[in-house]
């Protein structure tokens, strides 16, 4: 049974006050919080067990490579990816889409090849592939999409052709919330020989995902989206098509054996895997994979889904209020103004009553493009918001509205 | 009025607030009341451009003081110019150049100091410092 009271205990930091209020935490899109579980078994690693991985011959080094292994199980698992082989732990999403357009692009692309992206990626799936693109004069295309946040099919449908070598798209916008229908964009490109990469930083957390059933090539997150670290992530892509792929960086632990003649890689994942990985933060990682496993996430999901729909309804009938992104499929983010006041004093004044919530361009500077603005609010929910926050939120609001009416 | 008398005026009349949202209500008055900018000084040139919001800052030099003007498309950095604007406008360069502005400390403004924050106060009192700079030998 989904008791959010009782994963709120598990969140020190939900009891903090700031500025003397209680902490209303809305900015989850950004970054989640972790709870004990996962700050305590990486304390337990750093305080008992710290030791380099897969180098030592001794009795730490082999615990500390145990459990790193044991959390790319756990990665398996939580996505079902057929193989451990198929999960490299990186950076963060970031990366792993750097990744990608690296050695993918290194290994598959052309010049006059034609890479498909949406106009509501993050800045993240949009920059690497442009830069890609320069290398090998290969080609950008865009799917815009339309004035609910929905992204245009038939557009998409009609930049397909055996050019193609790539599509981009994010699960779930950053900005708009939208629930892109990634199943259908991964089938359609398969049908013209396309390969996909799913940026999946924003749905990891609040969707199940199962790369088996979708299909995709690739699928990217981070790690602290999912009441994970920072600074750790994953790039899930298909064995057979990491097998083709070059390293992209070289050091450690990617080499099989080093010669000034030639030398020859490691085999998968660590053949990506360069130099020593933060190896106790892929043990939070797996820790913080196994928490949302223990309370299930299709309960989150429902939970959230529930939230939501309170959330889009109160924050209606504040006055003034401007929505952007009112997609049927909508998730965890709601990005708003309020007519004739400033994003960032939107911001400063929630802040003020100890609510924290995104403001500005939100890494998507096509997304501000195409709605004509300098930059948005943006509120985004997790598993452990609550219907009084939101009203707490939307109080906030109409407050700071009516301090702008005088 | 020195520079020091205007940053103690200011801290008086902040000190009647107690609570935050009053304190920038009073910030968002400020802003409101700010003298137009002419349009003809709001180029790219005078723009403190960031990611939150635009400011632009506009000095001249009369009889050895300078004047400011400023506009932003947020009201409460708007607001925060004003105070600038009543500190610094009408100062010669040099009091501008070593002036250390206790006062925004003082009335709790000092978030806005953050270096990352490239729109925020930092950024305009750095510009304020670089025109007295650059008009103390003249």
């Amino acid at each position: 049974m989904f008791d959010v009271n009782r994963i709120r205990k598990d969140f020190p930091i939900l009891e903090e006050e700031i500025y003397g209020k209680p902490l209303v935490y809305l900015d989850n899109g950004a970054t989640t919080q972790r709870p004990l579980q996962v700050v305590e078994r990486m304390t337990e690693y750093y305080l008992r067990y710290n030791s380099n991985v897969h180098r030592g011959v001794h009795y730490l080094s082999n615990k500390c490579t145990d459990a790193n292994e044991q959390a790319r199980e756990t990665v398996r698992e939580f996505i079902n990816a057929v193989s451990t082989d198929e999960i490299i732990f990186t950076r963060g999403t970031t990366e792993s889409i750097n990744l990608v357009a690296h050695s993918f692009g290194e290994a598959f692309i052309r010049e006059g090849d034609e890479i498909i992206v949406t106009e509501m990626e993050h800045h993240a799936n949009i920059v690497p592939w442009q830069m890609l693109c320069e290398r090998k004069k290969a080609v950008l295309k865009v799917v815009p999409f339309n004035g609910k946040g929905e992204l245009n099919m038939e557009e998409f449908g009609k930049l397909l052709n055996e050019r193609v070598k790539l599509v981009g798209v994010a699960y779930v916008s950053n900005v708009l919330g939208t629930v892109n229908p990634v199943k259908e964009i991964i089938d359609a490109a398969h049908a013209f020989g396309a390969y996909v990469l799913v940026d999946g930083a924003q749905a990891i957390q609040h969707i199940p995902v199962d790369m088996q059933a979708l299909d995709c090539d690739f699928f990217a997150f981070s790690g602290h989206k999912v009441y994970g670290p920072t600074g750790v992530g994953v790039l899930y892509g298909k064995r057979g098509l990491l097998e083709q792929m070059p390293p992209w960086q070289g050091g450690g632990e990617m080499i099989k054996e080093v010669r000034f003649e030639k030398t020859t890689y490691n085999d998968l994942p660590f053949k990506f895997e360069a130099g020593t990985p933060d190896f106790i933060g892929v043990i939070g990682l797996g820790e913080a994979l196994e928490y949302v496993k223990g309370i299930g996430l299709q309960d989150i999901a429902s939970y959230e889904h529930d939230l939501m729909n309170y959330a889009m309804e109160q924050i209606r009938t504040v006055p003034n209020i401007i929505l952007f992104g009112e997609a049927a499929e909508k998730s965890s983010v709601i990005s708003f103004g309020i007519g004739g006041i400033h994003h960032f004093d939107l911001g400063t004044l929630l802040d003020k009553m100890g609510i924290a919530i995104r403001t500005g361009q939100l890494c998507a500077e096509p997304v501000m493009q195409h709605y004509g603005v300098t930059g948005m609010a943006r509120a985004s929910i997790a598993m452990y918001n609550t219907r009084e926050e939101i009203d707490v939120f939307c109080e906030g609001l109409r407050k700071i509205e009516k301090i702008f009416k005088l | 009025m020195t520079i020091e008398e205007i940053e103690n005026q200011i801290v008086d009349e902040f000190s009647i607030y107690d609570d935050w949202m009053d304190k920038y209500a009073y910030l968002i008055e400020i802003g409101n009341g700010l003298a137009a900018m002419g349009e003809e000084h709001k180029t790219g040139d005078n723009l403190i451009k960031g990611c939150q919001s635009q400011v632009w800052f506009h000095a001249e030099l009369k009889d050895g003081k300078l004047y400011f003007e400023a506009d932003s498309d947020a009201i409460i950095t708007k607001g925060i110019a004003g105070l600038l604007i009543r500190v610094f406008s009408g100062q010669t360069p040099h009091d501008i150049v070593k002036a250390d502005l206790k006062f925004i400390d003082t009335i709790g403004l000092t978030q806005h100091l953050s270096p990352t924050r490239s729109n925020g106060l930092l950024s305009m009192v750095k510009q304020i410092k670089y025109y007295a700079l650059a008009y103390e030998g003249k």
